[in-house]
């Protein structure tokens, strides 16, 4: 098969020799821009972990302020959408449009509910003046500022897992118009694959940030 | 193409186990297990990356180079975080000549 011309498809662009090589390729450089955002996230994780070490007892009450039934909820949530995803992902591969058009469509959906969710309990913060900055106050505590620390790591980390969700809702809906023009067939489905591959790894931050955030220290309550 | 397309069944299992990984996480914590708690809440949750890794994200039928290079990040994670650690728990530890 090497170096022989070949007609050139979207499943078999000119540089590569068969379509197993490309499709490889494609899923290989997706790898490797998750592996980035591994590093991205892992230097967050990291600041987490030093400083929750440094002040134990104020990152447990501040963590324990967290409502941890909410947090639950919307991690089921994300895992639903996951399955919807990976369901997405296998009709593809069956080359089943109207069934991969529904389960992304599913995956948005449950997407924005977390999404939703998240700006609830965002607003609670604002609510209780948990926000950082001048308008700080978290009550019972002598120190304010390894509390206004919690809460700036807090929404670093689920801002920032949110905007991949926005991310990720966008390229949702650039797969539902695509699938519905009919671009992807059961040979050529490779874009709705590696975006699976994004879903996927922002649900497995927030399977880290879930209990490192709501649940750790709520025993100490 | 000659891919692996797995069953709607696998994946449901997985989902299945992921929601219950998830409903025993948030029910141990409020379990006093003193430092043990932070031990369980992240080995419930490496579990629960392996389980979307290994089947929703296909890793199990993947080549041996993407595993190579997921090992690579695993590899570089624990490096950041090894080494960090190391320099913050030990700062201190030895007097600064000339301080």
């Amino acid at each position: 098969m090497a170096n022989q011309a070949h007609e050139e498809t979207l499943a078999l662009r000119e540089q590569f020799d068969t379509e197993a090589q490309q499709k490889d390729a494609s899923t290989l450089g997706m790898w490797i821009f998750l592996v980035t955002e591994i590093m991205f996230f892992g230097g967050m994780f990291l600041a987490y972990t030093i400083y929750r070490s440094t002040y134990p007892e104020i990152f447990a009450v501040c963590s324990s302020s967290l409502n941890v039934y909410i947090g639950a909820a919307n991690t089921v949530v994300l895992l639903c959408s996951s399955f919807t995803m990976v369901l997405a992902v296998r009709s593809a591969q069956l080359g089943r449009q109207r069934a991969i058009v529904f389960n992304l469509i599913l995956t948005l959906a449950l997407g924005f509910v977390f999404l939703g969710v998240k700006a609830y309990e965002w607003n609670e913060k604002f609510v209780e003046h948990h926000i950082p900055g001048p308008g700080f106050h978290f009550e019972g505590i002598a120190q304010q500022g390894p509390a206004q620390l919690f809460f700036s790591l807090y929404f670093a980390m689920t801002g920032l897992h949110a905007l991949h969700m926005l991310i990720g809702g966008g390229i949702l809906t650039w797969l539902i118009i695509r699938t519905k023009q009919g671009a992807f067939t059961a040979e050529y489905m490779t874009p709705v694959d590696v975006a699976g591959l994004y879903w996927h790894f922002v649900d497995i931050i927030w399977i880290f940030l879930f209990p490192l955030l709501y649940l750790i220290d709520r025993h100490l309550k | 193409m000659s891919e692996h397309i797995d069953s709607v069944k696998t994946y449901v299992l997985v989902f299945a186990a992921l929601i219950c990984a998830t409903l025993a996480t948030t029910a141990v914590a409020f379990v006093d297990l003193g430092p043990f708690s932070v031990v369980v809440a992240l080995a419930i949750a490496v579990c629960k990356m392996l389980l979307v890794a290994l089947f929703f994200m296909h890793v199990r039928h993947s080549t041996k180079l993407t595993r190579l290079v997921l090992l690579g990040a695993l590899m570089w994670l624990g490096i950041l975080i090894l080494m960090t650690l190391t320099d913050f728990s030990t700062r201190g530890a030895l007097g600064v000549p000339g301080r």
